[in-house]
């Protein structure tokens, strides 16, 4: 059984339609990639599932483990095992990003970890992306940097553990060596957990690490091309144009 | 498009018990010359201060009630009693409180607070103390502790009372000085030697509990050069039927070199008026720092001033105000610089929800001798949805332009995007929402004791969400 099964799903923000109909599976375990130009819907297809209130579905499901989500908020999306890594993260000033994480590990698994045991987990997480200690007591992503602000959407991840983890653009405004970073992070997560990434991109250095097991091609709302591993390598040869039929990126 | 939330109000049911009253010799309501030699006489007043309240009668009864505020109609003063007094007298013996008051006490937490290293709980039930006891260190290292209605009949202290007592909060001030002047009952008195640094915080609490009393402690602090000293002045009232209004007197002698930290945090049940007057006066090198917590009451007027007389006198306020269904409440902060090199900071956040109003204020005055002065002001406002407003009201008035002023003001909703991102990561929408409104009180919490941290959370988490969690 899919884990993640779309079944021709529309979605609109303000009476506009951005999705017209996607259909798309994620097998348990598998690492799949989310491919297309600026403006196509990949974004729309992360926050929709992860159930942002802004995207409204007016049609089609969303199954996820076997329940349908479609209409269920994102903290019991949450529960269940869906995580967002965000393009844009928010700033929470005044809560720390130690205390953000512990109160949302408590939230997610309905323990409260023992101080110890989640400050050395954090601490391992944080060796892992390359990222100064310092980091966990500042407030949550407040002056962060772009680079340090995907780090930190990466930490989370780590910590959480969830079954799939849609990834929104995580590589982008990232050098050479945090994209790196980024990915070996994402290859520690499915070791630690077996879970699966859902990595929305439109660049495929982020993938040269990664044993990308499908890739789907969004353009225009639509899913227009799916495929395996060869479908990246076409991409990176010839772009999105002859996939589409239109001038992109 | 936006949504609407709404948000649980708080359940008050914790702080809105109350015991039937069974104290009180209740005077006439209502106030004329009569009550007023009534009260003094009851307290055996020194002949000074039976004067001092007439006349400061005659300026309230002269006096308009201040128009420029949030309105103060629903206050019949005909109603209130200004004077009731608890059948049980000082107590320094926990044993020896009375049971029923012991329970109020033991329900607010005050016998935990001092077990909890608090060097003295000197507490108020109705107008007077009927429990004070200061631990030995504290008493040993010269500090005096007491009940200023004590303090003011012994003669080792009545001079110092007679010569600070409303002098730098006279009756003149505003209506509600003058009738704190006429009426004022209970309070503590603190003297700091010259030198002595008290490492832990001294607290108190006052508590209403009769239908329709006002409250008029006063509060007088006298910090000797180069002392060093944290109160802290908590209060609740358990809720009434009819109108209670408190106003209080809080006067702050901070000496040369001398470091006075003040705190509280106020929780009055929301059909208080509570009119409360504060300030400090802050000699050469003093420093004054006010941590203030507004959380109760259905209209305040509070404004702490800071007076800084000497050169490289400082002062600092941070504060937090939280205005929820039916209130408003109206805080800030005054600084005065009258000497070179003088140094202030406000820093404020206010909070409105349901319809509440919360409205701040600060007057910065820059003398013409205080060159080499600085000054910053900062507030910041959250508004939790449509209904409710925040208006932010600074002013400044500088006489010199060797100085250096800044001012920044902030006001803002909780972000969709922010609510979405914590949701997104296992919090529901009401949990998601307390821990935005947490974070933006965080630099409140970060300057009160650990303990009065713990407390000032559970009520942001019960105002927001209707549980502590």
């Amino acid at each position: 059984m899919a884990l993640l099964t779309i079944e021709n799903l529309s979605v609109e923000i303000e009476e506009k339609e951005l999705l017209h109909g996607v259909s798309m599976e994620v097998g348990s375990g598998e690492i799949h990639v989310l491919m297309g130009p600026n403006g196509a819907g990949k974004s729309t297809l992360g926050y929709t599932v992860m159930g942002s209130p802004e995207y409204k579905v007016t049609g089609g499901t969303i199954i996820f483990d076997g329940a349908d989500i479609t209409g269920e908020s994102p903290d019991k999306r949450a529960k269940r095992g869906i995580f967002l890594s965000f393009q844009n993260p928010v700033e929470i000033p005044g809560i720390t990003l130690s205390d953000f994480l512990r109160s949302s590990l408590e939230q997610i698994t309905g323990q409260r970890m023992k101080l110890w045991d989640f400050k050395k987990q954090l601490k391992t997480a944080m060796e892992t992306l390359q990222m100064d200690a310092a980091y966990a007591d500042r407030d949550l992503n407040v002056g962060f940097s772009g680079g340090e602000k995907k780090k930190a959407e990466i930490l989370q991840l780590l910590m959480l553990k969830p079954k799939l983890a849609i990834l929104d653009e995580t590589d982008s405004g990232l050098d050479v060596d945090a994209v790196r970073t980024v990915s070996a992070g994402i290859a520690a997560y499915r070791e630690s957990c077996g879970g699966s990434p859902l990595i929305i991109t439109h660049n495929t250095k982020i993938l040269e690490a990664l044993p990308t097991d499908r890739a789907h091609i969004i353009a225009d709302g639509n899913i227009v091309r799916e495929g395996g591993a060869e479908l990246i390598a076409e991409i990176n040869e010839h772009g999105f144009e002859h996939l589409t039929g239109k001038d992109t990126i | 498009m936006k949504q609407k939330t709404q948000v649980a109000d708080i359940d008050r049911s914790l702080y809105d018990f109350r015991f039937e009253e069974d104290a009180a010799d209740f005077l006439s309501s209502g106030i004329t010359p009569e009550i007023i030699r009534e009260i003094s006489e009851e307290k055996g007043d020194p002949a000074w201060m039976l004067e001092f309240r007439l006349k400061s009668l005659e300026i309230f009864s002269r006096m308009k009630m201040p128009v420029w505020g949030p309105p103060v109609d629903g206050l019949d003063m005909r109603n209130i009693v200004t004077y009731i007094r608890s059948k049980s007298r000082m107590n320094t013996d926990w044993n020896d409180v009375p049971e029923h008051i012991k329970e109020t006490f033991e329900r607010l937490g005050i016998p935990q607070a001092e077990r909890e290293s608090l060097a003295g709980v000197g507490a108020q039930y109705d107008s007077e103390l009927v429990y004070h006891n200061v631990r030995k260190e504290v008493a040993e290292s010269g500090v005096v502790y007491t009940d200023l209605e004590s303090a003011m009949h012994d003669p080792q202290y009545a001079e110092i009372i007679r010569t600070h007592f409303m002098k730098l909060v006279p009756p003149t001030d505003h209506k509600f000085a003058a009738l704190h002047g006429a009426v004022w009952s209970g309070g503590s008195f603190v003297y700091v030697p010259a030198g002595v640094r008290l490492d832990i915080p001294l607290q108190s609490y006052f508590r209403l509990n009769a239908k329709g009393a006002g409250q008029f402690e006063h509060t007088l602090i006298i910090l000797e050069e180069n002392s060093d000293l944290h109160f802290i002045e908590g209060c609740s009232a358990p809720k009434y039927y009819e109108a209670g209004l408190h106003a209080g007197c809080v006067e702050l002698y901070v000496g040369k070199g001398a470091k006075l930290r003040y705190s509280t945090i106020e929780n009055w049940s929301k059909n208080m008026y509570n009119l409360n007057t504060k300030r400090a006066v802050v000699e050469e090198g003093g420093r004054i720092e006010w941590v203030s917590g507004s959380f109760g009451s259905h209209v305040s007027y509070l404004y702490p001033m800071s007076i800084l007389n000497g050169r490289g006198a400082s002062a600092e306020f941070t504060g937090i105000t939280f205005a929820g269904e039916g209130q408003n409440l109206d805080t800030g902060a005054k600084i005065v610089h009258n000497a070179p090199e003088t140094a202030s900071h406000i820093d404020t956040k206010s909070i409105s929800k349901s319809g509440g109003i919360s409205t701040f204020r600060s007057a910065v005055t820059v003398h013409e001798n205080a060159v080499g002065s600085r000054s910053s002001v900062s507030c910041e406002s959250l508004m939790l949805d449509g209904r409710s407003r925040s208006d932010t009201l600074p002013v400044m008035d500088i006489r010199t332009d060797k100085c250096d002023i800044g001012h920044e003001a902030k006001i803002g909703r909780i972000s969709d995007d922010a609510v979405f991102y914590l949701m997104s990561r296992g919090m529901d929408e009401q949990a998601a929402r307390a821990m935005i409104v947490s974070g933006f009180a965080g630099n409140v919490s970060k300057e009160l004791p650990l303990e009065y941290a713990v407390e000032m959370n559970n009520l942001i988490r019960l105002e927001m969400t209707g549980t502590v969690g």
